[in-house]
């Protein structure tokens, strides 16, 4: 197989409150010999909160960040569900909008770049998934999951909106019924938990503003899990990680029972599979404390 | 035109069924039929009424998804009964197939619902053009298409409620106007005829929560005309900036804080986000803080790698920027 080679766009989280994330992602990307080029030019996609306050200067930022995967004629690479939104919403936006494209353009041609529209964005949970194979992993598994209940949680914004997932990802995947985190568990050698709240919302949005909403989600989420007998669960997004893994206190008191699960970053779950160290995958940087390794 | 041969499939479907004149709780009625591949969802409510159970309830009325009223949930995904596939529904979930109300809390009789929620809310953003019209004009009042486009379709929505009963947040926190409400706000704010004013300022409100959706996407992936309500809640906010009438709270100055820490570093400052959100309520996140501070999750504003190229950003920031706060 050719060497798989991406842009990586970390986000703003993998570098500063999910560092295991990032190193995660680079322990797992060299075990399956993925070449990661990180933009260090980029920005922070603002997170789908900046387009509240200006959404065309949200555009631009997100089109430049774009215009440097595109620089290396590479396809962009995402670890975070959020990231992955704004970025792919971004592309689908300007993609089919000639007319914002040129205005954004103009703006990008002010620093002398230019948005073309020719990478596409993926989130890495995809790349693992549908460029590397899920085969090819299942082979390289030496330490199979196979005593853990593990329960995936999806994220909204890898899943939601269904169209945008379609456009830029190979895998269909269903909205309700989605399956491309439990292939991965099972890939793993571990047994996928299905329960309710898998593909429902964390909260994590609102965690400032509406605090109660946010910690309810939460709870109910790893209370889910609990009840279906989960050991732990795993989420391809760091701020579904923020929220499940150090939030559970606020949670529990909003939901009225106790709650906490370890919670692991796909690429910690493929790395533990993989082999790789609990240091090389940062498991000492949970608040809820990872027991089982 | 291709010609599309019709399938037949067995589905089994469990159906909730209450009457809340008569039961205690709910109970499930199982059923199992040849559906095919040309019927829609409210197909298969009729044979049930028809063929097995004539007391069977459920709302219709126009069968062509104009009137709202069949709105139902399939396997808990919000639905219109006259205008999904049942292929779809297969597609989706499989061949056994749990058909509720929209909420079964608010149920009423079977399918049927008290939507009393729904409507109060919807009424509350003054669903209605606010304008002075001359009553005897001397010519048409026109609309450019242009303004027209404004208002993105949300004048299409059929008050289904299918959005609103999948909203996590509706039922989370009895205040949130919900999707629908948010949506049919933003149709009349963005008319240029409507010239209400209040409108604007009551979704602004704390209460009403325009700014606690989470962003989910659950009512954009289940609309049925397609509105994508979450967008135009994001057009509120953005309206709210504009129009000067966003108020100067932790929500605002959430969104605000990214340009703030963008201009500083190009990436986030997550801690400095968190400060200029919520002011001297910084207190209160200090035991999270501690715990992620030992286990090596915070940065100090100091140590934060800023964005290679952090000149182009800043200039892009000045050139690009629509919004004053
Ligand atoms: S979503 Fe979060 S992590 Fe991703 S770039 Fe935006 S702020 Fe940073
Ligand atoms: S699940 Fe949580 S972090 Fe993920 S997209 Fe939804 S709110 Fe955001
Ligand atoms: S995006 Fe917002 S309004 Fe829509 S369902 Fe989610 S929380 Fe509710
Ligand atoms: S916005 Fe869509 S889902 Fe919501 S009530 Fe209107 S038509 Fe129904
Ligand atoms: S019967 Fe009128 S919308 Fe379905």
């Amino acid at each position: 197989m050719k060497k798989l080679k991406y842009a990586l766009f970390t986000g703003c989280t993998a570098k500063q409150s999910t560092p295991e994330q990032m190193m995660s992602t680079m322990a797992v990307a060299k075990k399956l010999n993925i070449e990661l080029i990180e933009l260090t030019e980029a920005s922070c996609c603002g997170a789908s909160h900046l387009q509240d306050y200006d959404d065309f200067l949200s555009l631009v930022l997100n089109a430049r960040n774009i215009a440097y995967a595109e620089k290396h004629a590479l396809t962009m690479v995402t670890i975070c569900n959020t990231c992955q939104l704004n970025t792919a919403m971004t592309k689908h936006r300007l993609d089919r909008n000639p007319e914002l494209k040129a205005r954004v353009n103009e703006k990008l041609a002010e620093v002398g770049l230019e948005y073309k529209g020719t990478s596409n964005v993926i989130h890495f949970l995809y790349a693992i998934i549908d460029d590397f194979g899920l085969d090819k992993i299942k082979e390289m598994v030496v330490k199979p999951l196979s005593e853990f209940n593990i329960a995936p949680f999806y994220g909204c914004h890898n899943i939601r909106p269904s169209e945008l997932h379609d456009e830029s990802h190979q895998q269909k995947e269903n909205p309700y019924n989605p399956n491309s985190l439990d292939d991965l568990i099972i890939a793993c050698g571990g047994m996928n938990v299905d329960y309710e709240e898998k593909n429902k919302c964390c909260g994590f949005h609102v965690e400032l503003q509406a605090p109660h909403t946010a910690a309810v989600l939460t709870g109910t989420a790893i209370a889910g899990a609990t009840d279906q007998n989960a050991d732990m669960m795993v989420t391809p997004c760091p701020l579904c990680h923020l929220k499940l893994d150090t939030q559970t206190k606020g949670a529990s008191e909003a939901i009225g029972r106790e709650v906490s699960l370890p919670v692991l970053h796909m690429q910690q779950m493929v790395g533990l599979a993989l082999g790789c160290s609990p240091a090389e995958l940062g498991l000492k940087h949970h608040v809820t404390d990872v027991n089982f390794v | 035109m291709s010609t599309n041969t019709i399938t037949t499939q067995k589905v089994n479907f469990k159906v909730f069924r209450f009457n809340a004149d008569e039961d205690y709780l709910p109970y499930y009625e199982d059923y199992s039929m040849d559906v095919t591949s040309e019927e829609v969802v409210l197909d298969i409510l009729n044979r049930i009424k028809w063929d097995h159970d004539g007391s069977f309830s459920y709302r219709r009325s126009c069968r062509h998804g104009i009137c709202g009223a069949c709105a139902i949930k399939v396997n808990g995904r919000s639905t219109l009964a006259c205008k999904e596939s049942m292929t779809t529904m297969v597609e989706y979930f499989g061949n056994d197939l749990t058909i509720e109300p929209l909420s079964t809390k608010r149920a009423v009789k079977d399918m049927i619902i008290d939507k009393g929620d729904f409507w109060e809310k919807h009424a509350a953003v003054t669903p209605y053009l606010v304008a002075d019209i001359d009553e005897s004009p001397s010519c048409e009042n026109l609309v450019s298409p242009q303004d027209a486009e404004e208002l993105d379709e949300a004048d299409l929505c059929i008050q289904c409620g299918a959005c609103h009963y999948a909203c996590p947040v509706v039922e989370i926190n009895s205040d949130f106007f919900g999707p629908a409400a948010f949506a049919a706000a933003y149709r009349f704010e963005a008319d240029v005829r409507d010239n209400d004013g209040q409108r604007l300022i009551d979704v602004n409100e704390e209460k009403q929560g325009v700014w606690d959706c989470v962003k989910c996407f659950e009512c954009t992936e289940v609309c049925p005309k397609d509105i994508n309500p979450f967008e135009k809640i994001t057009k509120l906010h953005q309206m709210a900036f504009k129009k000067g009438v966003a108020k100067n709270n932790v929500a605002t100055r959430h969104a605000v804080g990214f340009l703030h820490s963008i201009k500083k570093h190009g990436v986030l400052d997550e801690g400095g986000l968190v400060l200029y959100s919520e002011g001297p309520s910084i207190v209160k996140h200090i035991p999270v803080a501690l715990q992620m501070f030992r286990k090596g999750k915070i940065v100090m504003p100091w140590n934060i790698q800023k964005s290679d190229n952090l000149d182009e950003i800043q200039k892009l920031i000045k050139s690009s920027s629509t919004v004053k706060f």
